[in-house]
């Protein structure tokens, strides 16, 4: 029983990185209509600009950490952002399939950049908060799970504060609902978009350095992985779907825990797919969307 | 004869003659034209899926992969406990072995797209893309889990069969194939299909029936471009056929210009040529590479080489 309540502890924590990124993933896709498979390499970003920062404070510490963290969440905002004008907004009239090119270029450019610029091989990531275990009942709980998942719960409040409780949050999603008529009311598509973009890299930024904590080896190509399961994740609750996201990231960091430790583990990169084929297959919209019926 | 079936026949002549000279050429030229050969197959039975159908698929390097592994088992375990050694039994039974061996791993490639196909069909755009990738990444860590076939580490020794002649004559047949098959009075389904799925249901196609044979067809080419690939490396690995693989295919079919046969196969040339032209700019040639992939995307949004203006539809169609 507590080797349970241990896996699904991990398992949690493996999944509220994944619900971070799948956010971002969800947000683009529902004001843009396609999949920004950059968005893995923004967390690759993320991670590494932890790691420079981590080095100008003072290891182990609850301030360091946090100012780590809050301004490589905003670098890569700003890197979203620029991403989003100079690759993405000049094609907002071409085919959906285009867009994914240019986004599948611009995550190439970011890797090789990044193999370029910080080296092909793993870094060590640096202790950003105090470290310590915790003992709860035959559960043990260390303080960087304690942090992503702290993080991750206060960051999806966030979200959820800006989505439904800002103006900013309501033009998000009345450009998700319909990008023209929302232009007819007076809401500023580019404005909005550019903000989704740098909120949506905010959030993986936190996502990598959150998935550093706890896996301390960073590489250029170290966001492909987590980046496609976030998306699996994302699609999981139903794409374009906020809590959706959440929720398909937490079941999947679950599943996959769950499955790394038991017999099947040689197949554990394999289950987040079969979850989403057994997913899509039966319920094609995700857990939490609609089936929106195609009108002639 | 008919014009396509003459031009197979002096492609064949042509591979032939190539083969021919091949002594004379530069044996890195020649890998060149292998590794191009290859991609060829592999973008325009993609093209059959991806352009022709409409269907948006992300898993073909699985289907090349199942064709790799199978064909390589057919060439290393099989083929020797039948017929012996076969380093001694010369050129014929070597070249009998080889094509089986391909025809297994094609036909195995086939089931697979079928296998995938069938249920992944009823799903649309993004999501088919998706679950076609899902399906890719299985294939892969399933063959990093059998051990028989290398396991993660991968299947070496594979007899080196693959000759420029078998390429250029598979890549002749490929092009052939899917040609004939889309410029048919039966492959204009196809076109319709991706054209407009709804109306090409009202006047009475069978949509899926499209969508599964351009699957199949096109899983089958991949998995003998997998079997000519293995029997080149001379060794594969599981990761070789990641989604970064197709990825790559579905590059060459876009810039290439959806469904445009020709588009695709010099789109196909170039990026095979490419990163072999920025060899001497070693560290940079990736980041060139992926660079050009997004300003050909943001001034030739149609395709590098599609020059009809209306182009097989699609091309006009925008997102949602």
């Amino acid at each position: 029983m507590s080797e349970f309540l241990q896996q699904l502890l991990n398992g949690l924590s493996l999944g509220a990185i994944y619900a971070l990124i799948a956010l971002g993933y969800t947000m683009v896709y529902g004001v843009l209509r396609f999949i920004n498979f950059a968005h893995s390499d923004v967390f690759m970003v993320g991670a590494f600009l932890g790691y420079y920062l981590g080095r100008l404070v003072p290891p182990e510490t609850l301030w360091g950490g946090l100012v780590v963290l809050l301004a490589a969440m905003l670098g890569c905002a700003l890197l979203g952002i620029v991403i989003e004008r100079l690759a993405y907004r000049p094609l907002r009239q071409a085919p959906t399939l285009n867009v994914l090119i240019t986004a599948i270029g611009v995550s190439l450019l970011l890797e090789y950049s990044g193999q370029v610029l910080f080296g092909a091989a793993p870094r060590t990531f640096p202790r950003l908060f105090p470290v310590a275990n915790f003992e709860l009942g035959g559960l043990v709980l260390s303080t960087n799970q304690l942090v992503v998942i702290l993080v991750a719960v206060l960051l999806m409040l966030g979200l959820q504060f800006v989505v439904y409780r800002t103006k900013i949050g309501t033009a998000m999603r009345a450009v998700s609902l319909n990008p023209r008529a929302a232009q007819l009311v007076g809401v500023n598509n580019d404005v909005v978009i550019s903000f989704t973009f740098g909120l949506g890299s905010a959030l993986a930024a936190a996502g990598g350095i959150l998935y550093a904590l706890n896996y301390p080896s960073i590489d250029p190509l170290m966001g492909v992985m987590p980046g496609l399961k976030a998306f699996v994740a994302a699609i999981l609750g139903g794409i374009g779907h906020i809590p959706g996201a959440a929720l398909g990231g937490l079941l999947l960091g679950t599943v996959e825990t769950f499955v790394g430790g038991s017999q099947w583990s040689t197949y554990k990169d394999a289950i987040a797919f079969a979850v989403l084929i057994v997913i899509l297959l039966f319920r094609p919209a995700g857990l939490l969307g609609r089936v929106a019926v195609e009108k002639v | 004869m008919p014009k396509p079936h003459l031009a197979m026949l002096l492609a064949l002549a042509a591979a032939a003659g190539v083969s021919f000279f091949s002594p004379h050429f530069d044996p890195y030229h020649l890998d060149v034209l292998t590794g191009i050969g290859i991609n060829v197959i592999l973008a325009v039975s993609l093209n059959l899926v991806n352009g022709h159908t409409g269907q948006f698929s992300l898993g073909h390097a699985g289907f090349m992969s199942v064709g790799a592994y199978l064909s390589a088992g057919v060439s290393v375990f099989v083929a020797p406990r039948l017929l012996g050694d076969l380093a001694a039994a010369g050129a014929g039974a070597q070249g009998g072995v080889f094509l089986l061996a391909l025809l297994v791993g094609g036909l195995a490639a086939a089931l697979a797209g079928l296998v995938v196909g069938v249920p992944s069909l009823r799903l649309r755009g993004d999501y088919l893309a998706l679950v076609t990738l899902g399906f890719g990444e299985i294939i892969r860590v399933v063959f990093q889990n059998i051990e028989v076939l290398g396991g993660a580490l991968g299947l070496n020794a594979i007899p080196a069969y693959t000759s420029i002649f078998w390429v250029l004559a598979f890549v002749a047949l490929t092009i052939f194939t899917v040609g004939c098959l889309v410029n048919s009075t039966y492959g204009r389904g196809f076109l319709a299909t991706h054209d407009d799925e709804i109306a090409a249901t009202a006047v009475g196609l069978n949509t899926t029936h499209y969508k599964i044979v351009a699957f199949v067809v096109g899983a089958f080419f991949a998995g003998l471009a997998g079997g000519l690939y293995g029997h080149f490396k001379l060794t594969i690995t599981p990761t070789g056929f990641d989604f970064t693989k197709s990825i790559e295919i579905v590059v060459m079919v876009i810039l290439g210009g959806m469904g445009n046969t020709l588009g695709v196969v010099l789109a196909a040339i170039l990026l095979t040529v490419l990163p072999e032209l920025l060899r001497p700019v070693a560290e940079f040639r990736m980041i060139i590479y992926s660079l050009l992939l997004v300003l050909l995307m943001l001034l030739r949004p149609q395709g590098l080489f599609n020059f009809r203006p209306r182009g097989p539809a699609g091309l006009r169609k925008s997102g949602p």
